[in-house]
């Protein structure tokens, strides 16, 4: 039964971690409703180029492979093993010693062995000992290899898309085996197979086609953004302003798409575009680039770097200085480690500077690209902002470190610097569950539809539970995070686990304390909640 | 991709019964969609809702954000469960025959 229709209570006794009689090498894959990914349609992949389209469901018998399909993945193999030094590394370091087993989220959620980082890396590390390695080639099972069979493609399918590419396993590996890598790569020999997913591809394909992932087209982007003006002068009485394409501007601001989109992140965009106004940034958005996340990179390098591109086509089009880039989470990994040998070096733009306080970003010199926490909270250590934190007195505050904002990028201070000068109330998750050990939301790097619920409700557990102690202890309210897919993913899975706890940008708590100049007496927060004091209650 | 029956034709629609076939949509297809969305009877709230969606979709192809969706009918997220039990994105757009936004959403 899936784990929607069951209740926490009983999905937690479905969790067993006793080892299981069965060896590994038995393949065991059922693929049960809430546990996989659909496929995308057969124009998506025609529109990109990408191999193999044709029309099935990962629950079918019949895969439709193509015939060479085998020829296809070996050869696969062998060019990145020949390409990427780290993949034949990480195959043949681990010792298997299990100090990632029990860090996944996803094996924590749901006990199944094959979900412990080791032994996920093993269904794929067992073929490349049987195809290139002389001990598996000589010695097969006994040394850990076996057949590539089409059972084994499907067991691909199911396990790495129960990885969200989170790294939480690669801090506590002891040789620093990164298991994201070999989901990577994993990925990418599904996708040559035509094996991919709809929640990945079509995004992709929309960003590639329209600029955004969601396939906003420049004029529906247009009509956000007035809806935006409207929103923020009914709030504070200001009307801002924003420009589109504009030529010449200092700074080109982007944000993932679902900031103009979607709530709750929809507050925290407001919350971006007072604080620009307020301290007058010369900025502009771009149509074009109208997207700073990168599905590409969830399914393949190629069609990352593919993304990747637009934003520095744009930078170079509009002849900005440098790039500021909002709350999302891999756009940042993307960014910060591969965006310079995808496309760069920027070196057309100039070394961001803040033009407030004149700090120079000396961590953004090579990609030329500026993280919106970092920019914000320089602001406040300067004191250029006036806020006024009572404002968010209604939330107790907790924050959830994004994976990709702290394993790929170190941000760790900043976002908290920025929550304790715009909130009265803040309270820490357990030590082992934030910072480098964060959980993930169980839902990045593109398996968060709604159809894959129960695998996301699985491996988001861990990170409710944290939540969970906050809201018992010191009772927290609102989780506060800086990524895209934790606001769209966080809110159904705090729902079904800890009940009454709420999901913001910590732009959204910048837009509510942010004393404007010239503002009218502020009624109510970016939610259009009456301010507490304001509820007619008059507990002040 | 199955086909089902709604209002009275055979239209194509995906894993989770959004339909394919955009373009033959109407009101009987969407009283029959609103049947398996509980959310029928529709009332003239459904409508101004569907409706909404269903201009937006046409002008821009996809569907509105969500604050532009409850500016415009001036009916809060909370009233909109209140409709579409299942919300905007998979309810609402499911009814007003339009496909699922996909992404960070």
């Amino acid at each position: 039964m899936s784990a929607e229709a069951l209740g926490p209570k009983e999905v937690l006794k479905t969790i067993d971690y006793k080892p299981v009689k069965r060896s590994w090498l038995e393949l065991t894959v059922e693929f049960r409703k809430g546990t996989y990914l659909y496929t995308p349609p057969r124009k998506l992949l025609d529109y990109l180029g990408l191999p193999n389209p044709r029309k099935w469901l990962p629950s079918e018998k019949d895969w439709q492979l193509p015939e060479n399909w085998r020829q296809i993945i070996l050869e696969g193999m062998k060019d990145r093993l020949s390409k990427y030094r780290s993949f034949q590394l990480f195959l043949d370091i681990c010792v298997r010693c299990g100090a990632c087993a029990d860090k996944c989220p996803f094996f924590i959620g749901s006990g199944d062995p094959k979900n412990m980082p080791v032994l996920r890396t093993e269904l794929l590390r067992s073929v490349y000992r049987k195809y290139f390695t002389t001990s598996g080639k000589l010695f097969g099972k006994l040394a850990g290899a076996r057949e590539l069979t089409e059972d084994v493609v499907k067991e691909w399918f199911y396990y790495f898309y129960q990885c969200t590419e989170c790294r939480r396993c690669s801090v506590f590996c002891v040789y620093g085996i990164d298991t994201c890598e070999i989901t990577m790569m994993a990925r990418e020999l599904l996708n040559s197979l035509g094996c991919g997913v709809n929640w990945i591809v079509d995004p992709a394909a929309k960003c590639y086609r329209l600029g955004n992932h969601l396939g906003l087209p420049p004029h529906g982007f247009k009509g956000v953004i007035d809806t935006a003006i409207e929103d923020i002068r009914e709030i504070t009485g200001i009307k801002v302003e924003v420009s589109l394409n504009r030529k010449g501007a200092e700074v080109l601001f982007v944000v993932p798409s679902a900031d103009y989109f979607a709530s709750p992140h929809w507050f925290t965009f407001l919350g971006y575009l007072m604080l620009f106004h307020e301290i007058g940034l010369d900025y502009t958005f771009s149509t074009y680039a109208s997207e700073g996340g990168n599905f590409g990179f969830f399914h393949s390098a190629e069609l990352a770097k593919r993304l990747n591109a637009k934003m520095y086509a744009e930078a170079k089009r509009l002849k900005v200085k440098w790039i500021l880039g909002g709350e999302c989470g891999h756009m940042w990994r993307v960014l910060h480690q591969y965006m310079d040998t995808y496309n760069g070096p920027a070196d057309f733009l100039e070394e961001p500077v803040s033009p407030i306080t004149g700090t120079k970003f000396e961590n953004a010199k090579s990609t030329k690209m500026v993280h919106i926490c970092e920019f914000t909270a320089d602001l406040i250590y300067h004191n250029k902002l006036k806020l006024e934190p009572s404002r968010n007195d209604r939330w107790k505050v907790t924050f959830h470190d994004s994976c990709n904002m702290t394993r790929a990028v170190g941000l760790f201070e900043e976002p908290r610097y920025i929550i304790k000068n715009v909130c009265n109330y803040f309270y820490e998750m357990p030590e082992n569950t934030i910072k480098e050990r964060t959980f993930c939301c169980g839902s990045g790097s593109g398996i968060g539809a709604d159809e894959h619920l129960e695998v996301r409700l699985r491996g988001g557990f861990p990170r409710a539970n944290a939540v969970k102690y906050v809201r018992e202890r010191y009772g927290v309210n609102l989780l506060a995070c800086i990524c895209a897919i934790d606001k769209a993913t966080l809110p159904p899975l705090l729902q079904y686990w800890v009940p009454g706890v709420e999901v913001a940008g910590v732009h959204e708590l910048v837009g509510n304390a942010l004393v404007m100049k010239g503002e009218k007496p502020r009624v109510t927060d970016l939610r259009f909640q009456p301010l507490k004091g304001e509820e007619g209650e008059g507990d002040v | 991709m199955a086909k089902i029956l709604l209002g009275g034709m055979e239209i194509e629609v995906d894993e989770d019964g959004f339909i394919q076939e955009p373009e033959r949509w109407n009101k009987e297809v969407a009283e029959d969609l609103a049947k398996i969305e509980m959310a029928y009877p529709m009332s003239d709230d459904h409508w101004k809702v569907v409706n909404y969606l269903r201009n937006y979709y046409l002008e821009f192809e996809i569907a509105p954000p969500i604050r532009m969706l409850t500016k415009q009918t001036g009916f809060d997220l909370k009233y909109i469960y209140q409709l579409f039990p299942r919300g905007p994105a998979v309810g609402a757009c499911k009814v007003a025959g339009l496909p699922k936004p996909t992404g960070c959403v």
